[in-house]
């Protein structure tokens, strides 16, 4: 993914399967979120293509308009800053991302404005699948409340909650613990491992938090200045060295190559 | 503007003792630009002395009059705000409980409003001129009805609704002189044309936002101005068309008499002829007409397509990434408003009987945006609340002739000073998990 004469993901392939919870992670300015932007159609990727198998089709997400992904490959995200509709309740936040479902049920909104069946139905199912989804995630009381009066982890609870109920096959989450204590990070752990147990959902996660991490997934990817430099699972990728060094920088005098030791006069 | 400096400076005083240098600082600063003002718009005037000449007659005694009650004005305003600073301003409280109240008891507030619009012609103190000033108040109020739905639920600035407005009226005026249609035949195509022209503005301002939006739109509602103004062949130019027909109740027209055949209405029922009953069947269409497009946005809010452009509104981002295509939204929300506007705007040409370019400037569109922001944005009580206030309050200032644009200004400043969100600024959700009894209060 190139910006102008930035390349800011450099020859990245990865794969991410449902049932699994896979980890994007890396310093600040590797890439990750661009990977994200790219996976939901909101940047175009310059080079390359990014396949979604979905029910059997193959679908390439770099040809789809932004919304489509989410509609037809069935790619939900969240993201770094929280985007809800901070104006709305909690449950109409859940209900809008309901949007396709009740809007085909209503036939345009002609069936719901005479009030038919088959709409009053599939607004009741789709209240019901919210109600499951604030039940999962603990927001069942306040379901009324305006969504911007949440505090901030009840916020990023109620975003995960509003994209699984897009019902999505790939969950993608944008930093989900950030500003989370060690205690909600614990929680979200376990919400995201009953995620990917009942539902069989793959989630694909950005994170900086490695207690999330390293705990929950079962393949980790590490970024470094738009390039992948490990690839495994949580073990292997602690031992790597070239991790390490990303991250913890390394012992300098050991990598300077003989001409600049001579020139810095260094013995 | 000015208040920052002192503002600031009263802030960190403590909150006993004024800081009067601050405060006189200010005052003087604004009755300052009150005398720029007030010398050329009230100090100098033009008469005439005959033979095509003007003279000049100088009032500097109103000038100091307005400089002087600026400066007390200002002062008032900064001491009162200094006194409230820390607990809720007390006009602020009162009418949050008031709006609180009110949407507690929406359902019987609104039927006694509505009792009340119906029961207006027949109340003893009724008359051919109050039935009239309903009347525009209830074209202001459905035409706020409408705007509501782009600007209030979607959150899609338009300054050009007179667009839709005229589009409405032309339709119907042409219909009805090439085609011989009556009311009720070019209502529907009224709001047909108009949301066609709704979703034709929404195209090229799909990617815009804010301020561009703006100003796309209020181009929008010039350019169909001047071209009803110029296409004189069609639309007849500044002269416009006239003889727009009438509405009839049911086939019977409210004409003192008829030729052979037709019974008019007076005689049908065996009442007296009086022009008062046309103006009560034409009031009593358009509360109709407003009913129906309140219930019509109301259940509009609670579908998803409602709910959609509210979410728009919050946060376009998120709405595509949740999987909502942005485009057919704004598209619907502009072609839904139109088609209100253009329902209001055949309304028009039937009440007037006659149509020209001048009723469709942008003032008009101005004014129906202000009765939609002063209400508070998305609330329906408020619209009506804003447009009688708007409608009749310059009316009241017939009385004061020369002072009455003042007045108007002055009430404006008022609520924007009081209320800068909208007189019932308050969002009722459009479905609850909870019943709202079982909430306690």
């Amino acid at each position: 993914m190139r910006f102008g004469g930035l390349t800011a993901i450099h020859d990245l392939s990865f794969n991410a399967y449902s049932h699994e919870i896979t980890a994007i992670i890396g310093p600040n300015g590797a890439g990750k979120t661009t990977v994200f932007n790219c996976l939901t159609g909101f940047y175009k990727p310059s080079v390359g293509c990014l396949t979604m198998h979905v029910n059997a089709e193959a679908l390439l997400l770099e040809r789809m308009d932004g919304f489509r992904i989410a509609r037809q490959a069935g790619i939900a995200r969240t993201f770094q800053n929280i985007r809800l509709f901070a104006g709305m309740t909690v449950l109409e936040n859940l209900i809008v991302a309901q949007h396709n479902l009740l809007m085909s049920a209503s036939v345009f909104s002609v069936a719901g404005l005479f009030g038919l069946r088959r709409y009053r139905l599939a607004e009741r199912a789709a209240i019901e699948h919210a109600r499951h989804w604030l039940d999962k995630v603990g927001l069942i009381e306040h379901a009324d409340w305006t969504a911007g009066t949440l505090p901030y982890g009840a916020q990023r609870r109620l975003e995960i909650a509003r994209a699984l109920c897009t019902r999505p096959a790939l969950l993608c989450l944008d930093e989900p613990a950030a500003g989370l204590n060690p205690r909600e990070s614990a929680e979200l752990n376990a919400l995201l491992l009953a995620i990917r147990a009942e539902q069989g959902i793959g989630i694909l996660l950005i994170e900086h938090d490695m207690s999330v991490v390293m705990g929950i997934s079962d393949h980790i990817i590490v970024l470094d200045y738009g390039r992948k430099i490990a690839d495994g699972t949580p073990a292997e990728v602690r031992a790597d060295p070239n991790v390490i060094k990303a991250y913890l920088g390394e012992d300098e005098l050991e990598k300077l190559s003989e001409m600049t030791t001579a020139d810095l006069s260094i013995h | 503007m000015m208040t920052t400096a002192s503002g600031l400076a009263v802030e960190k005083e403590a909150l006993t003792t004024p800081d009067w240098a601050a405060l006189l600082k200010n005052a003087v600063m604004a009755a300052l630009v009150a005398t720029l003002l007030a010398l050329p718009l009230v100090g100098i005037q033009t008469y005439d002395v005959g033979g095509g000449a003007l003279g000049i007659r100088t009032h500097f005694d109103w000038v100091a009059i307005a400089a002087a009650a600026v400066f007390t004005g200002r002062l008032a305003l900064l001491l009162q705000q200094r006194a409230r600073r820390g607990e809720k301003r007390g006009g602020e409280t009162v009418f949050a409980h008031l709006a609180a109240w009110g949407n507690r008891r929406a359902l019987p507030l609104t039927l006694t409003g509505i009792a009340f619009a119906v029961a207006l012609p027949f109340l003893p103190f009724s008359s051919r001129y109050l039935i009239d000033l309903g009347t525009t108040v209830l074209i202001y109020v459905m035409l706020g009805w409408g705007l509501n739905v782009v600007v209030g639920l979607a959150g899609l600035l338009d300054l050009g609704y007179v667009a839709f407005y005229a589009v409405g009226a032309y339709t119907f005026a042409l219909l009805a002189r090439d085609l011989g249609f009556t009311f009720w035949q070019a209502l529907p195509f009224s709001g047909l044309v108009a949301a066609s022209f709704g979703v034709i503005l929404g195209f090229p301002v799909l990617r815009l936002r804010g301020d561009y939006l703006a100003i796309v739109t209020l181009g929008f509602g010039e350019i169909i101005r001047i071209i009803l103004l110029n296409w004189s062949p069609v639309t007849g130019g500044p002269n416009g068309i006239s003889d727009i027909p009438r509405p009839s109740f049911f086939g019977l027209p409210f004409s003192r008499s008829a030729p052979e055949e037709v019974t008019t209405f007076h005689q049908f029922f065996g009442l007296e002829f009086s022009p008062t009953q046309r103006v009560t069947y034409i009031y009593f269409v358009i509360l109709a007409l407003a009913l129906v497009t309140n219930l019509f946005t109301l259940s509009l809010r609670k579908l998803p397509i409602g709910r959609a452009w509210e979410a728009l509104r919050e946060d376009e981002v998120a709405c595509r990434a949740l999987g909502i295509n942005p485009t057919n939204v704004k598209l619907s929300a502009f072609g839904i408003g139109a088609m209100l506007g253009g329902f209001a705007g055949c309304f028009f040409a039937t009440r007037q009987g006659f149509i020209s370019p001048e009723s469709f400037t942008f003032i008009e569109s101005a004014t129906i945006l202000a009765i939609v922001v002063l209400g508070g944005m998305g609330s329906q009580m408020g619209v009506v609340l804003a447009a009688l206030l708007l409608v009749t309050l310059p009316e009241l200032g017939r009385a004061f002739a020369e002072f009455r644009m003042l007045i108007f200004g002055a009430a404006m400043v008022v609520i924007m000073v009081w209320r800068p969100r909208g007189l019932l600024a308050n969002r009722e959700p459009s479905l609850r998990l909870a019943p709202r009894s079982t909430r306690g209060l």
